[in-house]
């Protein structure tokens, strides 16, 4: 459980801005893309997952998992962050509205549960989500992430 | 007891689920087994697990399936899903 979710992210953007629930998720798409782990075609079907779906993916107050299945456009995977300076409505009655989206993108199945461990034991720590949500720059997650993976180590 | 944790696509929110919920359980000293599946995959185990575990709308989108279904609104919340799953085990 000491994996450093700072090294692992493929990207971090704080406080950005996104007019609405499908700009949000282009901005993670478009982490994932900056971080080498997808194509952009992986954004829309990310997209393409909520419209089918609905937005089942704001799993807890605040918190988008934006995701789509294992797919051609799945480089190597990988996962990133990105806190909105202004929440955004996602259509969750009980969870929204949203100021963390985490893209997430898997090879397969069972390749990313170690970082799924660790993305689960930073997202119900609410202590540290307050100053993670807070964070100006992505300096500051990458050392809040820092600190609670030695604190877990 | 067989528990389905069900998400759209298998791999994000249902592992999610899945790690929560086998804490509560073993919190509770509940023997399970807690598998991740995405709706294509849930609809078939559905039908051989005694619980699914999964959000509102997917509740909806699973449908009628002879498990016993239990929406959890948190998946970070292990209040919610100790409460939920209790009562559904007892």
């Amino acid at each position: 459980m000491s994996l450093n979710l700072a090294e692992t992210l493929s990207s971090i953007e704080t406080q950005a801005e996104a007019a609405d629930w499908r700009a949000a998720i282009r901005l993670a798409g478009a982490g994932l893309v900056a971080g080498g782990a997808t194509t952009p075609a992986y954004t829309d079907e990310m997209i393409a997952a909520i419209e089918k779906h609905g937005p089942y993916i704001v799993i807890a107050p605040g918190i988008a998992l934006a995701h789509s299945r294992p797919s051609p456009a799945v480089l190597t995977g990988g996962l990133s962050w990105v806190s909105l300076a202004t929440p955004v409505e996602f259509g969750n009655a009980a969870n929204d509205p949203v100021t963390l989206v985490i893209g997430l993108a898997a090879k397969d199945h069972d390749a990313h549960l170690q970082v799924m461990q660790a993305l689960a034991a930073v997202l119900s720590d609410s202590a540290a989500m307050k100053r993670l949500t807070a964070a100006a720059t992505a300096d500051e997650v990458r050392a809040v992430l820092g600190d609670l993976a030695a604190a877990a180590a | 007891m067989k528990i389905v944790a069900v998400c759209g696509m298998g791999i994000g929110t249902s592992v999610l689920l899945k790690m929560n919920a086998e804490k509560v359980l073993a919190k509770l000293g509940i023997d399970a087994d807690v598998e991740a599946a995405d709706m294509g995959v849930a609809r078939g185990a559905a039908q051989t697990a005694e619980i699914v575990l999964t959000s509102e709308e997917l509740a909806e989108e699973l449908g009628d399936v002879p498990a016993q279904v239990i929406v959890i609104k948190n998946f970070f919340d292990l209040e919610e899903i100790t409460e939920k799953l209790t009562a559904a085990v007892e």
